[in-house]
């Protein structure tokens, strides 16, 4: 592990991966998204598909019939044309502004995460609904989003206890990241707030809302106004507004 | 008149599959399909059509289907005990099933998905690129009796082949590449691994099949900070208590856990259908052997048909034998009773 970043490794005989960084950084992950967009770009027609995970990109490729070796050389020399960090973040993503209550009975651990983090309960509603986060990785589970990144003294760990069942649209905390949950899921990750937006939905045209490098954010709203937009929720929108971001 | 397959009678865990959904990796959903892609070019081979046509896929337990028009099928991957009507039929093979019969698959002999083609393939919606269901994604449905399948239309009108079978159904020995991650672990740790006598434990199912073995777990070094990454069907994590875990087609598709090495592609029916306790090795071999054992196997995939054979009935399988005029009569010696 002692080689220098970037990195490209081959992924069994599945693809390669391109990575930029050992540990979560924001360079790493910019880069890992513009370089996944760069290489989509060049249309080889030895790529079946990609994705964009938190540092890495993965490019899939039959590598029984593509020799690794042309392909590694076509993704370094790609790599060498510049700074993936320094452009910073490709144009045309979309922000997403979504309603979410926080705390109460349908999001019962944010006194527990403001806590960890140091807060009060108002003053961590207000970060949660002042940060925009951004789309970092998606994965786990069906369109699922990884948020980030939150300050610091977000940085909590998962409970040593696991909670059963967190229900679909669950805002969850856990090291400076928020995650979106798309299923009904036990987690370590504190339950802070819950929205009706709907990150898979398989009927829909678009099946998946969200694209890594989408930006988020939340607004709160009462019980009652989530229990009104859950009424009329068919298309999971949850209430949400989108915008295309210059 | 829609051409249907009625489920009968049904165990768990058996639900329409082709071979998947590629190209969702990004948004969070593996590839998913059959669990045995083997066994669905066996089926297509048998029946002399498209691959892509959508199986059933049966997990240990049987059940029994009625067709309302003749309708061609084929037996494949776990062997299963089939029977229309009473009256014991090959596997590996193709038959007509005849409208009022009723087919019968008992429990798994050996192996863990047994599979049933029709001529035609089920013609459910495609969802998503794909017709089959995807359990942790909540696409299509687990099959239960009294589920009637539409059947598409079908071209072909021959039965009665059969495919060798081979040795994927008991375990035995997986080849493995190693991967971004096989570093974590030490030579030592690795060649450990390789030398370690694995039995499938009981926990297992499409997202993953969990690896039993006496010894000590396997442990990963300076593994605590990695960060999350794609994973491929294949996969060999190692959760913290040094378990190893070969992930199937319906695993998630990005882990925290530390991956050993990837089971070849061509390897992984071998896995999927190795029963509760069969023994599993596994061997690691270089990126170029690896390159052409799986480029072999693709090929012999693409030939399956060139070793179809006609089925020949053994007497010990016809129920009814006594009712056979096999002695008296002008039958000539080349002549075949059962035509």
């Amino acid at each position: 592990m002692t080689q220098s970043y970037p990195k490209i490794q081959t992924v069994g005989l599945s693809g390669l991966l391109v990575t930029f960084s050992k540990s979560l950084s924001e360079e790493a992950n910019i880069a890992a998204l513009s370089f996944r967009m760069a290489a989509d770009g060049q249309n080889w027609d030895w790529v079946s598909e990609s994705s964009s995970t938190l540092v890495s990109c993965f490019f899939r490729v039959d590598l029984s019939v593509h020799n690794p070796d042309g392909c590694i050389a076509a993704l370094a020399a790609l790599l060498e044309t510049r700074d993936w960090a320094a452009d910073g973040l490709p144009s045309g993503r979309t922000l997403w502004h979504i309603p979410a209550v926080f705390g109460g009975t349908l999001a019962p651990q944010l006194n527990l995460a403001a806590e960890a983090a140091g807060l009060d309960p108002t003053a961590a509603v207000a970060e949660l609904t002042q940060t925009r986060l951004r789309v970092i990785t998606i994965g786990f589970a069906p369109g699922q989003p990884y948020l980030g990144t939150l300050g610091a003294h977000w940085d909590i760990p998962r409970l040593p206890e696991i909670t059963p069942n967190v229900p679909r649209g669950a805002l969850v905390a856990a090291v400076k990241q928020i995650c979106l949950f798309s299923n009904d899921t036990p987690t370590g990750w504190r339950h802070v707030g819950q929205c009706g937006f709907r990150t898979f939905r398989p009927q829909a045209e678009v099946p998946f809302p969200l694209s890594p490098g989408d930006e988020i954010q939340f607004h709160e709203i009462s019980e009652a106004e989530y229990r009104r937009i859950m009424a009329h929720n068919a298309d999971g929108a949850g209430g949400a507004t989108q915008e295309v971001l210059p | 008149m829609t051409r249907v397959l009625e489920v009968v009678q049904i165990g768990p865990a058996a639900a329409v599959q082709d071979l998947g959904r590629p190209g969702f990796i990004a948004a969070g959903l593996t590839q998913g399909g059959a669990i045995d892609r083997t066994a669905v070019y066996e089926g297509a081979a048998l029946l002399g059509q498209d691959p892509h046509l959508a199986v059933l896929e049966i997990a240990s337990i049987g059940g029994s289907f009625m067709a309302n028009t003749p309708t061609r099928i084929a037996l494949t991957g776990a062997d299963m005990m089939a029977e229309i009507d009473g009256a014991k039929i090959a596997w590996n093979a193709s038959h007509l099933l005849e409208p009022g019969q009723t087919l019968t698959l008992k429990a798994c002999r050996n192996g863990s998905f047994g599979y049933v083609h029709v001529g035609g393939g089920f013609n459910l919606p495609v969802q998503m690129g794909g017709r089959g269901a995807h359990a942790s994604a909540g696409l299509g449905e687990v099959l239960a009796a009294g589920m009637s399948l539409p059947i598409g239309d079908d071209a072909g009108t021959r039965t009665g082949d059969v495919l060798p079978r081979d040795a994927r159904f008991a375990g035995g020995t997986v080849r493995v590449v190693r991967s971004f991650q096989s570093a974590y672990f030490s030579e030592a740790e690795q060649e450990r691994f390789a030398e370690t006598q694995f039995s499938r434990d009981p926990r297992a199912n499409r997202q993953g099949v969990r690896l039993m073995q006496d010894g000590a777990g396997f442990a990963a070094t300076g593994a605590e900070h990695i960060v999350s990454d794609v994973i491929v069907t294949g996969d060999i994590q190692i959760t913290g208590d040094g378990t190893p875990f070969v992930l199937m087609c319906e695993s998630q598709t990005t882990g925290g856990y530390p991956r050993i090495g990837t089971v070849l592609p061509c390897d992984l029916p071998r896995v999927a259908q190795a029963p509760a306790g069969a023994p599993l090795q596994f061997e690691f071999v270089d990126m170029d052997t690896a390159r052409r054992l799986e480029a072999t196997a693709q090929l012999e995939q693409a030939r399956l048909s060139s070793r179809l054979t006609p089925l020949l009935r053994a007497p010990a399988d016809i129920a009814d034998l006594l009712s056979y005029q096999l002695i008296s009569g002008a039958v000539s010696a080349d002549a075949d009773p059962f035509d």
